[in-house]
């Protein structure tokens, strides 16, 4: 059984973005960059599927810039079999849907059984191209999942919805979006990091594949969330029980 | 200009957050229709009929829409969106799950979590876990969205009486397969909907010691959340987690007890009315954000709140 595991290159997860000088865009010079952490949960759901005989090859792919080579490469590390790295130019902000298309194309080539990557970027929080791709590959899908399970042409796929849990059983070929909770994506080992530099990663364009990835929806600015103002300490129980009621009137 | 909302529900109540996406329709026109998709789910249709200011309910009540897997219900929206300049659901994991699947069948960018609505193509939504506002221009001829519900009012749901007309097209995915929810039963009001939130972190220390923030919460007719390390740590299930990667949730009152604030949760309640901080450090970054903050051990404060609040709500 075949996986596609689509990651995507984000600033990490510890940096803190601040909007540029002229509030025409986000300022991403000089950041850390990693692949983002809903797309490592993919990869290692991928690998343990491996490591428990389910899966027999795991194919890694991304859209990004040519340096975006170095989270495909990451995977690879973590054990994906191979690469494909889709570039586009760096100044490029790639919309889900168009990611989608490129994405769709891939599996029409490679007929992955099981299509992996995570529900959301922590960069444009979309939480789309997931459920973008089911709909133009024409796959059942599987968002937010908490556990997977293979099961004999189909998966079992138990996700995170608002009020608890919600088991579905899909038909494969399928796509399934992490969730948190799925797993803790492991690191990789040097010499794993050393083996995956000899792993082939095929680059292509998007120009190649014949995807029109002009913007649908365009950044008109960005600025910083109006802050709080500042707070009060108070000194017992009985003072801030006394401002909620009296005060703030919330309780 | 029309506007097509999406009605989310149990098949037998409509839920709250239909009501905000309701209210972000109604900052575009006043030309709105709804949705419901169900199966048996007459009553949400009348209960829907009633939503003032609503032109007609579109009913499609069938089996395949029982559990409104996106399978089935996206292309149901996506046969009707041309009728639509705009198609709006609120931001819950169903609107998130359906929308995308909507939008890709016609072939257009959905936007996710619109917080407000500028102008008709113009809408505002956060990035980078809500440290970015966005605002961005949609250049499709359909607008497909989904609505943050913190960000909108709830619209009034008694006065009106729309027409009920039957949808009858019935799109049969047949590849998913809806097997059982496993959802979280509680005497307690909603996180999402409650109007005040006290929440646990990773200071209450264990599972049992969230029952000091129980005890409160049924006081005050409060929902009981946590942080995300008080859920990595097994003290509470994954459903009360509050934050970037759980819920969003903007009570007139958000009690933080023995959470530091990392970004992530403080993503998820920052546009609380009123927050209050309790935690013994007096550097943790919940404090920035706090209305009121009280510098204590929690284990001394929660049991004098709870014994001293019946003086301050009589």
């Amino acid at each position: 059984m075949k996986v596609l595991v689509a990651i995507k290159r984000a600033v990490d997860y510890n940096v803190k973005v601040r909007p540029n000088s002229d509030g025409s865009g986000v300022d991403l010079n000089n950041l850390k960059m990693s692949i983002n952490p809903f797309c490592e949960i993919a990869v290692e759901e991928a690998v343990r599927l491996k490591e428990k005989g389910a899966v027999t090859e795991i194919i890694v792919v991304s859209l990004g810039p040519q340096k975006a080579q170095e989270q495909v490469r990451a995977a690879l590390a973590m054990g994906a079999d191979r690469g494909i790295l889709i570039k586009i130019e760096e100044t490029i902000e790639i919309e889900p849907l168009a990611i989608a298309k490129c994405l769709k194309i891939v599996c029409d080539e490679e007929k992955p059984d099981l299509v992996l990557m995570g529900k959301q970027s922590i960069d444009g929080d979309n939480n789309q191209t997931g459920q973008m791709l089911a709909a133009l590959a024409r796959y059942p899908q599987g968002t937010f999942a908490s556990e997977v399970v293979i099961d004999n042409g189909s998966v079992f796929v138990t996700r995170e919805i608002d009020g608890g849990l919600q088991t579905i059983k899909l038909a494969l070929p399928a796509i399934v979006t992490t969730d948190l909770r799925l797993n803790v994506p492991r690191y990789a080992s040097l010499p794993n990091i050393m083996k995956a530099k000899q792993k082939p990663i095929r680059e292509i364009t998007a120009e190649e594949l014949g995807v029109d990835i002009t913007s649908r929806v365009s950044i008109v600015s960005v600025s910083a969330p109006v802050g709080r103002p500042e707070g009060v300490k108070v000194g017992s129980v009985d003072e801030l029980l006394d401002k909620l009621k009296n005060e703030a009137k919330v309780i | 200009m029309a506007i097509l909302v999406i009605a989310e529900h149990d098949n037998r109540n409509l839920k709250t957050a239909t009501l905000n996406a309701v209210a972000a329709a109604q900052v575009l026109g006043d030309s709105i229709d709804i949705l419901v998709a169900g199966f048996g789910c007459e009553t949400v249709a009348t209960e829907t009929s009633r939503v003032p200011g609503i032109k007609r309910v579109r009913l499609a009540d069938n089996k395949v829409y029982a559990n409104q897997l996106a399978e089935n219900v996206a292309p149901l929206i996506a046969e009707i969106a041309p009728e639509y300049s705009h198609v709006l659901m609120s931001s819950t994991t169903t609107g998130k799950n359906i929308i995308p699947r909507a939008a890709a069948l016609i072939d257009v960018q959905s936007i996710s979590d619109v917080i407000t609505v500028e102008a008709e193509d113009i809408f505002r939504r956060p990035i980078y876990a809500g440290n970015i506002i966005a605002t961005v221009k949609s250049n499709d001829v359909i607008k497909l969205m989904t609505i943050r519900t913190t960000a909108f009012n709830i619209a009034a749901s008694e006065g009106g009486s729309a027409a009920v007309e039957t949808l009858n097209s019935i799109h049969d995915f047949e590849k998913s397969e809806f097997i059982r929810n496993d959802l979280a039963i509680s005497e307690r009001p909603e996180l999402t909907s409650a109007k005040i939130v006290i929440s646990g972190g990773r200071g209450m220390g264990s599972s049992e010691n969230f029952g000091l923030l129980e005890k409160i919460a049924d006081k005050l007719g409060a929902a009981v959340g946590a942080s995300r390390a008080a859920v990595d740590a097994g003290f509470v299930p994954n459903d009360m987690q509050v934050g970037q990667t759980g819920k969003i949730v903007a009570p007139e009152l958000y009690i933080a007890v023995g959470i530091s604030g990392a970004i992530q949760h403080l993503a998820g309640m920052k546009d609380s009315k009123v927050i209050v901080a309790i935690n013994k450090d007096p550097d943790a970054p919940i404090f920035q954000v706090a209305d009121y903050g009280l510098v204590a051990d929690l284990f001394d404060v929660m049991p004098e709140i709870d014994g001293k609040l019946s003086e301050y709500t009589s």
